[in-house]
């Protein structure tokens, strides 16, 4: 009886470490999950854009990326308390106006942010691009997020092409992937 | 003897006063070591430099400003930038497990680290004298000691 309790709590104590191993894999997993994209566009992979459905930065509708199925989108991450964000702003606002015609849409994902400081940011800068608040940052890790600004290309068929862009844009750097994202499927 | 007593139940009264006024009235040294800078976790506001940590403080000190509770300021930062932003999960729902499990684990130690102690101290404990042979050794076993006994009968024969 006493052995049979012994080999039962033994099995007890391997199965509840088995389980926070578990727990500590899936936890990595989860954090890890877009580090690998960035590589996957540089070697011309075209991965999936992982999807997403977060609330407006006006906080009135929701906003999703499936919803931009069918049109190039210009991803860009950014924060009101990011400095380089300010200047990519009015590029990516010009962008927007630019190409809108041509069917790209900028989306811009404002996160680990108060909603009030994005909203006051976007009415500074006069964007008027769909803005989408994750306030908790769930977006980030799924796109291998390291800072803020980040942008990605998202292809017509929900694809990450182009170059995935740490830091701030250029007007140079932009525009080639911009042309790189007209033309893709 | 006397003095002790009343000192004693001036701080117990003190202790809840002083806990209800930070609840009602916060400072901003209140919520800065109970929040934590989201780009920067695990460093609290208290530790964090960040321009995000920055935002944070103003915020915290506008609602202060405007008469709202402890409570209701880390709701409002857990509403904007999620539950990860306390620094101490909340004693709620399924944030109860961090504090239940390992309160368990202790105490669930502690008690077979003493049914151990208890089991180990009884094997160490010395044999009773009725049941110990008269050198001091383990009993034989009966068939053993009769076979003994009639060999030496024998012997002696």
């Amino acid at each position: 009886m006493a052995a049979r309790l012994k080999l039962l709590s033994q099995a007890a104590a391997v199965m509840v470490v088995a389980l926070l191993i578990a727990l500590l894999g899936w936890q990595i997993a989860k954090t890890e999950e877009g580090r690998g994209l960035s590589a996957a566009v540089a070697a011309g992979k075209a991965p999936p854009a992982p999807g997403f459905a977060l609330e407006s930065l006006e906080g009135e509708e929701e906003i999703s990326l499936a919803d931009f199925r069918g049109r190039p989108v210009v991803l860009n991450f950014w924060a009101s308390w990011c400095g380089p964000c300010k200047d990519e702003a009015p590029m990516l606002q010009s962008a927007w106006e630019r190409y809108g015609d041509r069917g790209l849409v900028v989306l811009g994902i404002d996160a680990q942010d108060l909603k009030f400081d994005g909203r006051r940011f976007a009415e500074r800068y006069a964007l008027t691009y769909p803005l989408a608040y994750d306030g908790n940052g769930s977006t980030l890790g799924r796109y291998g997020l390291t800072g803020f600004p980040e942008t990605w290309f998202v292809s017509r068929s929900g694809r990450l092409v182009g170059e995935h862009i740490t830091g701030p844009l250029d007007e140079e750097t932009l525009e080639r992937n911009i042309q790189v994202l007209l033309g893709a499927a | 003897m006397r003095r002790l007593l009343v000192a004693t139940l001036l701080l117990a009264l003190a202790g809840p006063t002083s806990a209800t006024a930070s609840e009602e009235r916060p400072t901003l040294a209140d919520l800065e070591d109970e929040v934590v800078c989201p780009v920067c976790t695990p460093e609290t506001l208290e530790q964090s430099n960040s321009a995000v940590a920055d935002r944070m403080r103003a915020f915290i000190r506008q609602r202060i400003a405007a008469g709202d509770t402890k409570s209701e300021i880390k709701e409002k930062l857990v509403a904007q930038f999620g539950e990860q932003v306390l620094a101490a999960p909340s004693k709620s729902g399924f944030n109860v497990l961090a504090w239940a499990l390992p309160l368990t684990g202790g105490l669930l130690a502690g008690v077979a680290v003493g049914l151990l102690a208890l089991r180990w101290s009884r094997a160490r404990e010395p044999t009773a004298p009725d049941e110990a042979s008269s050198n001091g050794g383990p009993p034989l076993d009966p068939e053993l000691e009769q076979r003994v006994d009639e060999e030496l009968a024998r012997f002696d024969a």
